[in-house]
């Protein structure tokens, strides 16, 4: 059977997760392979807590369901440790990444006893010096690409240079800001 | 083309290809995203369409048959309520021999109040006189919504057809597929050219008059013979379209299906999820296989009772209830095929999945183990069975 990479994302109504799923899901499908993005869809509304998912493989991909036994784990948001399992199946050969500023001693205690590689990165922090706002999706997305290595950071750079000279065609001012923030992302995102 | 879309992109696209004459659409929800992106491509001078943004589903349908009658090429999408909305009109379509192409996003109905995916709308429709295609990805969704056209229109038809696929699990969901190119959808489909319509002043008709005992029954005779021509257009049409593209369609697909002794029988994206289950069987030996239903409107009576008859257990996955208290209609409809053409065959149902209820690989292992386990003691116990639901 194929290897295929399962990627969960949790975040919160408004901040980009969903996107950023897609965005992922549109690099890796322009290094030539198979992808899945999709959210799990319930009441939107900003702030309340959101899934999404990514399956990236070599093979065409026949399952459909929801992802349960992730490789990795993105959270967006850290309050979310305290309310969501956000480990629940994690592979602990994989790794869960997390967007916080706190200290290794303050995030170990809320990941349930998860015993493989754990990963911080401040995305608030790269977006408002990069974007001037909160847009924590693509520091992620870099941090991401960089920890689970299922494609070349340097090609996942370029590659999103290109999908966000289109998706921001109306509005080129942000082009430069999100190609910084992931910029410093992929060299920010460290390990516990 | 190698593209990534989501199967309501993937419609949008293939309409825009298409080019209809009219397309009538309810333009919030609970329509789908597909009017939305095919307004966009009207906006944008992609097509010629007429695109009629209408106040509801029920006259979203109406526009629908009036454009179809005048002897426009016509089309909708719809999901959910918009398609109960729309019932009485259903069967105006289907009955005035009006082959309108509607893109049917499967969801749940209320209520209780749910936006997410099953398939109680379009199998509630199943009795309205339309073709129904159902499809398991994106790519499915959109090769069938081109099939659909060249089905519905063939003289020999002249019936609406109905592109049935999951709502978010495949209408929301971003994966790979191939793209043909705009000309050769064009020339797929080519012209639409009825042989009666409104708009002909050489030949006046009426559709759609009042029709009383004398005419009523051999007009609904002449319905049902339509449907009966369907299955053979149907396969015509998907051996073409397997010429121009070297996709296969049939009227079901059969997976590891050559000596199997367990199958399950399921519509739409968890046909995916169950290959992937009967891959891992395989890897252990078990001989599983599975149905995945694509024509269930005509149904396939004798060819889905030949594909079971060397089963030894089949279970029939039904994403909609009956309320018969007698299993989901495709069970109905699967067991009454095999009846004196698949006798012996230990048949039981699952009812799965309701109100997007996400429908894991380990809920379909349970019921092959299900099936394993009547298979070894030759005891079918329960019949009607509900799966991933909490009692």
């Amino acid at each position: 059977m194929s290897k295929i990479v399962e990627i969960r994302w949790h975040g919160r109504g408004g901040q980009g997760a969903k996107t950023a799923a897609l965005l992922l899901a549109d690099a890796a499908f322009n290094t030539g392979m198979y992808v899945q993005g999709f959210p799990e869809y319930g009441p939107e509304r900003m702030g309340a807590p959101i899934t999404a998912y990514n399956r990236i493989s070599d093979e065409r991909i026949n399952i459909h369901s929801n992802i349960y036994t992730p490789n990795y784990v993105v959270v967006v948001d850290d309050t979310l440790l305290d309310s969501i399992d956000v480990t629940a199946g994690l592979d602990e050969g994989g790794a869960i990444i997390i967007n916080t500023s706190k200290s290794a001693d303050e995030i170990k205690p809320k990941l349930k006893g998860y015993g493989g590689k754990v990963f911080t990165i401040d995305a608030r922090a790269i977006s408002m010096e990069t974007l001037g706002r909160y847009f924590p999706n693509t520091p992620m997305l870099g941090a991401v690409v960089k920890v689970s290595g299922f494609m070349p950071v340097e090609d996942f750079v370029s590659d999103m240079e290109g999908s966000f000279k289109h998706k921001f065609a109306s509005k080129p001012q942000v082009i430069e800001g999100n190609m910084a923030a992931l910029k410093r992302s992929v060299t920010e995102v460290v390990e516990l | 083309m190698r593209e990534r879309l989501s199967g309501n992109e993937a419609v949008a696209v293939a309409m825009r290809q298409i080019n209809p004459d009219v397309v009538a659409a309810f333009p919030i929800t609970p329509s789908t995203e597909v009017p939305q992106y095919f307004a966009s491509f009207v906006a944008n001078g992609k097509v010629t369409t007429e695109f009629v943004p209408v106040e509801s589903e029920h006259s979203a349908m109406s526009a629908c048959i009036g454009a179809q009658a005048a002897g426009a090429r016509t089309m909708t999408a719809t999901s959910s309520a918009g398609l109960a909305l729309m019932w009485e009109m259903l069967y105006i379509a289907s009955s005035s021999r009006l082959p309108v192409t509607l893109a049917a996003v499967n969801r749940a109905l209320s209520g209780p109040i749910n936006i997410n995916n099953d398939h109680s709308d379009t199998m509630g429709a199943r009795d309205s006189g339309w073709i129904q295609l159902y499809g398991e990805t994106n790519q499915e969704a959109y090769d069938n919504f081109i099939q659909a056209v060249k089905i519905g229109e063939h003289k020999d038809i002249m019936l609406p057809v109905m592109d049935c696929f999951d709502g978010f699990i495949t209408s929301h969901a971003v994966e790979n597929i191939e793209l043909i190119d705009d000309d050769k959808v064009k020339a797929f489909v080519g012209e639409y050219k009825p042989e009666f319509y409104l708009n002909n002043k050489k030949h006046p008709i009426a559709v759609g008059p009042l029709d009383l005992p004398i005419h009523y029954f051999e007009h609904k005779r002449l319905q049902a013979e339509a449907m009966r021509n369907a299955k053979k257009v149907i396969l015509d049409v998907a051996a073409e379209f397997e010429a121009m593209t070297g996709r296969k369609y049939g009227l079901f697909e059969e997976y590891k299906m050559e000596d199997a002794e367990v199958a399950i029988v399921v519509l739409n994206s968890t046909a995916g999820t169950a290959k992937f289950v009967v891959d891992g069987l395989r890897e252990r030996g078990v001989k599983a296989g599975l149905i995945k239903i694509r024509v269930y409107r005509p149904f396939p009576v004798e060819e889905i009772a030949a594909a079971l008859s060397k089963v030894k257990a089949v279970a029939i996955l039904d994403k909609a209830d009956s309320f018969n208290a007698a299993g989901g209609p495709v069970f109905t409809d699967v067991t009454s095929a095999m009846y004196g053409r698949a006798d012996g065959v230990k048949a039981i149902s699952y009812i799965y999945g309701l109100g997007g209820r996400d429908v894991k690989s380990t809920d379909i292992e349970l019921v092959y183990e299900r099936l394993l386990s009547i298979v070894e003691s030759g005891d079918i116990g329960e019949i009607y069975n509900y799966l991933g639901v909490r009692e």
